[in-house]
């Protein structure tokens, strides 16, 4: 499960995947402090064993070492995904005694330059002094960087970063286009040749390094044939949960309106997970439309992802469009072929996520 | 491919966790964004790893209580653990 616990950011990142109107009155109020617990247990009491503590930026909960113990106590494996601003040793070590299990900062680029204008915000030699502090303190460390066209060059560089820092894990993540990523396609997209190298200099890293460090690479899907299999299938094992208590079956789910979610407000999370008409639309196979039904690959991508059909296609229920065998497979190839005939230098200017920008997005529904 | 030795001391990684989990009525080993769920005879084993006991001490006690205990099969479910990060040994 992850449990969104805040909107708020100090960052800006322009792939966020937190929706474009997260500043609208649809994730107001924040759940309190007893409503996040009563979620943890009915979490575990469902079978969730995973909790990510995420947002925006976690951290700035100043009820996140309650959450924490609250987690700890019920046996809950907690995992902090954090951009480390403004986290100082004292804090990551009260949040190590309420029983933190793994830490995971995000990292925007190797050199400060980079990394500081990506996030929008100065905030490079505190996640290095973080990192450092997470590994003294004796958390597994999970070094996370989201991957696009400005950086992608950085692969090898990133992962030789995460070596030197002692990470266990290095998650290097394709940007997936929803949220503000998908509005910032044209400028995030990277070229077919940018993936190729890239990908060869994984492959090289992870042969050098073994299991020394494990190396998480994010498919850029719109790049692959078939669709990925998004969150293991629809409702299958996966949940959010939304700063005010909506319940996604993935963290992008909220931006398909031709669904209602629900709310731990007003539901125990048992009757969402098992009953709720959000969560069982799209569970199983019985809602896939031609060519998913006869495909045999339908137990292997579960006719990809939702988000991206209502994205692309405007429709939730077709086939995911990256599929090579979409009807809609023309409009991922449009994306594709744009980023090749456009420079990076003349490539389109992303929108940072901040809050006015997007209470503007709000405001226009 | 190489089995650890007799004398060598497993013990579960620091970041990974073993519990007993009421929903699936089993005992899971939890690790960064993932999980195991353990068969009886693996979940047994990993309660053995203490960080004192030796591969010998731990298979000298499964042979006290059960007839057909093999060595190199405690080893492989260690050492494949161990592959994943999720059991270390030490001296």
């Amino acid at each position: 499960m992850l449990a969104e616990l805040t909107y708020k950011c100090p960052l800006q990142c322009p792939y966020c995947s937190n929706p474009l109107e997260f500043a609208g009155g649809r994730f107001k109020p924040e759940l309190t402090t007893d409503e996040w617990c009563r979620v943890f247990r009915e979490a575990k009491a469902l079978g969730v064993l995973q909790l990510g503590l995420s947002g925006g930026e976690p951290t700035l909960r100043t009820d996140l070492d309650v959450l924490v113990s609250c987690a700890h106590e019920l046996g809950l494996y907690s995992t902090l995904v954090t951009s480390a601003y403004r986290l100082t040793k004292d804090r990551l070590a009260a949040l190590k005694r309420a029983g933190l299990d793994h830490v995971q900062i995000s990292i925007q680029a190797v050199d400060e330059a980079l990394s500081d204008h990506v996030a929008g915000t100065a905030s490079y030699r505190e996640k290095i002094a973080a990192y450092h502090w997470t590994k003294e303190l004796g958390f597994p460390l999970t070094v996370n960087v989201v991957l696009h066209r400005k950086n992608l060059h950085q692969v090898g560089e990133l992962i030789r970063l995460a070596e030197s820092l002692g990470a266990d894990r290095v998650e290097l993540a394709n940007t997936q286009y929803y949220g503000w990523a998908y509005h910032n396609r044209a400028a995030l997209m990277p070229t077919k040749a940018q993936l190729g190298q890239a990908w060869q200099m994984v492959q090289r890293e992870r042969e050098r390094l073994g299991n020394r460090l494990e190396i998480v690479w994010v498919l850029p899907d719109y790049h692959e044939e078939f669709p990925k299999p998004c969150m293991g299938g629809w409702a299958r094992s996966y949940i959010t949960v939304t700063p005010a208590g909506e319940v996604w079956p993935c963290h992008a789910a909220g931006r398909i309106t031709s669904l209602t979610f629900e709310n731990v407000r007003e539901h125990p999370l048992e009757w969402i997970w098992c009953q709720s008409e959000s969560f069982n639309r799209f569970r199983g196979e019985h809602w896939m439309p031609e060519p998913c039904r006869s495909c045999p690959r339908k137990a292997v991508d579960f006719g990809g992802c939702r988000c991206q059909a209502f994205l692309i296609a405007g429709d939730a229920g077709v086939t995911d469009p990256v599929c090579s065998l979409s009807p809609h497979r023309k409009l991922v190839d449009a994306a594709i072929a744009e980023v090749e005939r456009v420079t990076a230098a003349e490539a389109a200017d992303w929108t940072y996520r901040a809050a006015p920008a997007s209470r503007a997005f709000a405001a226009k529904g | 491919m190489s089995v650890v030795s007799s004398d060598a001391i497993p013990r579960v990684a620091s970041k990974a966790r073993l519990q007993w989990d009421e929903v699936r009525s089993r005992y899971v080993l939890l690790y960064p964004e993932g999980l195991v769920a353990l068969n009886p005879t693996a979940a047994e084993i990993m309660g053995l790893c203490d960080g004192a006991r030796s591969v010998a001490d731990i298979v000298g006690l499964l042979k006290q209580r059960y007839s057909a205990v093999v060595e190199r099969d405690v080893a492989a479910l260690l050492d494949g653990l161990a592959a994943k990060g999720l059991v270390s040994y030490g001296p």
